[in-house]
């Protein structure tokens, strides 16, 4: 029955191919588009420091030589800071804008304090507005390198330390540099759901 | 033993009772399953819209809490999707391919076997999620069919970890179901047909299956990266870790956007097949329908973009998306105007089956013009996220999509049965359904154009008596399917014996077996010519 079952499939079969082959193959390009998904993380990272297209800033920058500074130009740089919700301090730059001339390394401060009752570490993170702009901002100290660690009640200057690039287009002369605060990996995983709970609740009242 | 291979050839043998359907290996059996699995999702989501509409009857809180009704859109979108769309499509394709190509079976029928019986086990772990939030046990998923991170990750019920295997669940079930049909049509069409002579529902089936499999994978990634991202210390999406949510969108917009496609193709292919039969003359432009579906898929990998213009785009990549969009007009339009000059001059009847095609054609072709709007970025802006969108989609896929999957219903149900179903009952449940899916969608573009936001469950007054029209729309849409359900049952239980060729001059291998089709397609095969 066996033989007669086979012999009528491969009658059926007559388009070639091997089912298998056809089925390995095919688990194969299943496999590759699964990582595929996983290869775009990595492709958008690459991708937006490339075009700087989501306003991300680059890495620490060193200088092995003075870059070239354009006494004829200026530009405006806006200070903001923003907390992620879940994020219970205060947090504002020292400054609201400063006027700079391009490639002229310039340091301004941040001012961060902890406003509840336990010690938290916290992450900035920078984004540039307009996002294109963003490649031509050098930083070459910034308290975003680093997670920032605040006791109870501590307050705290932190630098930045940046150049902005006398390659910058004509028509860009006006920019915003903006920090969010949030709370790091590290605390959320100290602390328990209803902490976190009783934290947002502190920051929003 | 000849006379043993003898039945066992001609044999309709199958386990009785439960067995026969949990451990069924037969296309037909599982394509049933498949189809009626997507029918009773239809009526459960289905149900979810009602109380959507019931609630946006009028302006003001009515029946349900806010935080519930963000769960029944989540719910609604996702069972629409997944558990009705697609499974409805695979079961037609399960039922159809083999017949169409000549071929005894699937090519994989075990494989068939397991990929339906995953899908009660994901809708199970869905549904049971908002089972659970009606019995006052924590949210169902709330944050959209679209699940955007940091709402599904930060900020996502504990029911997103059901959501998240369900979609797992789901996605296996899919890239199965898409190998089984790669492997049925390449290798088991009968001798003599070549690439070029499958019908064109075999052909749209092929290329969406090649859909699926690329773009399921990178849904099971984007949703293993949520998992990791809630559990398991990852910062995918998380921007205090580094992550980015905007990556979410692109990453499921990468698979949303082929998934739109992977809705229609069959869709088309069902109308493709059915325009000629009732129009009595061939499909005009066989091979350019064929390379039109073929371009509408790859197209469909590089427009997802047109999803996100509000998140903040360089104007180049806005100028990119929004033509590589209005791009994909033209393979569409091919096939508009094909199924057009199909019916030129032909001689028409109007069976249940072709008013819906006609239904379809007219129809998505709206829903496709209000797509066309929406990918302008200037006017995308503002449109996004209102009520257009949601005529726009619900045009291409209850009009589109679920138009077609009716009408192959209409079309190949005395096949399946052997006998007419009740062509006034069909009348109707098409006149019922067509009428009141318009005033239903209809006028949502009006409220959308003058800004009423989607996902919400109050509006202002002035968006009042549209609402209110699309609310009637809804619960007349609603309960005329109950007819669909009647003349469904009705058919299967008797009625006219159905010819084999079923309708008069009716074209294709599917047309040449006896009705009901016997268990097994064709056990040998025919010569196509």
């Amino acid at each position: 029955m066996k033989t007669v079952q086979s012999n009528q499939k491969e009658t059926n079969n007559n388009q070639a191919g091997d089912t298998g082959l056809v089925i390995r193959k095919l688990l194969l390009l299943v496999a590759f588009m699964f990582g595929f998904g996983y290869a775009l993380v990595p492709l958008y990272d690459v991708f937006c420091d490339v075009t700087g297209l989501n306003g991300k800033t680059g890495d620490k920058i060193s200088f092995t030589k003075a870059p070239i500074v354009d006494e004829s130009r200026v530009v405006r740089i806006t200070f903001l800071a923003s907390l992620n919700e879940s994020m219970p301090w205060s947090f504002k730059p020292k400054q609201s804008f400063i006027e700079v001339h391009p490639g002229k390394p310039e340091t301004i401060y941040y001012i961060a304090k902890n406003t509840s009752n336990k010690s938290m570490t916290g992450q900035a993170v920078p984004s540039v507005a307009p996002g294109l702009a963003a490649a031509y901002f050098q930083k070459t100290e910034c308290f975003c390198f680093t997670e920032q660690e605040l006791k109870p009640g501590e307050e705290k200057l932190m630098p930045v330390t940046f150049i902005v690039d006398s390659k910058l287009p004509e028509k860009m002369n006006e920019l915003i540099l903006s920090y969010t605060f949030f709370t790091s990996n590290k605390t959320n995983k100290k602390l328990t759901p209803s902490q976190k709970l009783s934290l947002n609740q502190d920051h929003k009242l | 033993m000849n006379a043993v291979v003898e039945e066992h050839l001609n044999h309709d043998h199958k386990p009785t009772g439960i067995g026969r359907w949990l451990f069924s290996t037969n296309h037909k059996d599982i394509g049933s399953m498949y189809l009626w699995f997507a029918f009773t999702m239809f009526f459960i989501g289905g149900a979810l819209a009602l109380i959507i509409r019931a609630e946006l009857f009028q302006p003001g809180m009515q029946i349900v809490e806010p935080e519930f009704f963000n769960q029944l859109t989540t719910l609604h979108g996702l069972i629409m999707v997944f558990g009705v769309i697609m499974p409805a499509f695979v079961g037609l394709a399960n039922w159809q391919l083999p017949m169409m190509i000549g071929a005894p079976d699937m090519a994989l029928p075990r494989m068939n076997n397991w990929s339906f019986w995953l899908l009660p086990a994901a809708f199970g772990l869905l549904i049971a999620s908002l089972i659970m939030s009606i019995m006052g046990m924590g949210s169902a998923p709330n944050f959209g069919w679209t699940f955007y991170a940091p709402l599904s990750t930060t900020y996502g019920p504990d029911s997103t970890d059901y959501f998240i295997f369900s979609v797992h669940l789901m996605g296996i079930s899919s890239v199965m179901g898409a190998i089984n049909v790669i492997a049925t049509i390449m290798n088991m069409r009968a001798p003599g047909m070549n690439y070029m002579k499958m019908p064109i529902f075999v052909w749209t089936w092929f290329i969406t299956a090649y859909l699926l499999i690329a773009v399921m994978p990178v849904l099971a990634g984007a949703v293993t990266m949520m998992l990791t991202d809630r559990h398991f210390g990852t910062s995918f999406f998380d921007a205090a870790g580094g992550g980015d949510p905007v990556m979410f969108q692109h990453i499921f917009w990468f698979f949303g956007h082929p998934e739109v496609y992977i809705m229609i193709l069959p869709a088309f292919g069902i109308i493709s097949q059915i325009v000629p039969t009732f129009a009595r003359k061939p499909l005009f432009g066989y091979s350019s329908m064929v390379y039109a579906t073929a371009s509408i898929a790859f197209l469909s990998f590089i427009v997802w973009a047109h999803h996100m213009f509000t998140t903040g785009m360089p104007v180049a990549g806005e100028l990119f998306f929004m033509y590589s969009t209005m791009l994909i007009a033209v393979p569409t339009g091919v096939k508009v105007f094909n199924w057009i000059s199909t019916m030129w001059k032909g001689s028409l009847t109007f069976e249940t089956p072709m008013l819906f095609a006609i239904a379809f054609i007219f129809l998505f072709t709206m829903g496709g013009f209000t797509g066309l709007m929406l990918c302008i970025v200037p006017a995308d802006f503002q449109y996004h996220d209102t009520y257009f969108v949601v005529a726009h989609f619900h045009y291409v896929l209850v009009t589109g999509a679920a138009f077609s999957i009716m009408a192959a219903v209409y079309y190949w149900l005395p096949k399946w049965t052997g006998n007419m179903y009740d062509e006034k009952l069909g009348k109707l449940h098409f006149w019922l359904t067509c009428i009141s899916a318009n005033v239903l969608f209809f006028p949502m573009h009006f409220v959308g154009l003058a800004g009423m936001p989607r996902r919400i469950p109050d509006y202002a007054l002035q968006f009042a008596e549209f609402n209110q029209m699309a609310s009637i729309g809804a619960f007349v849409f609603g309960f005329s399917q109950l007819i669909f359900l009647y003349v469904v049952i009705k058919c299967v239980r008797g009625g006219k014996k159905a010819t084999n060729e079923v309708w008069e001059g009716a074209k294709g291998l599917e047309f040449e077996l006896p009705s009901p089709a016997p268990f097994h397609s064709y056990t040998t095969p025919p010569q196509v010519k």
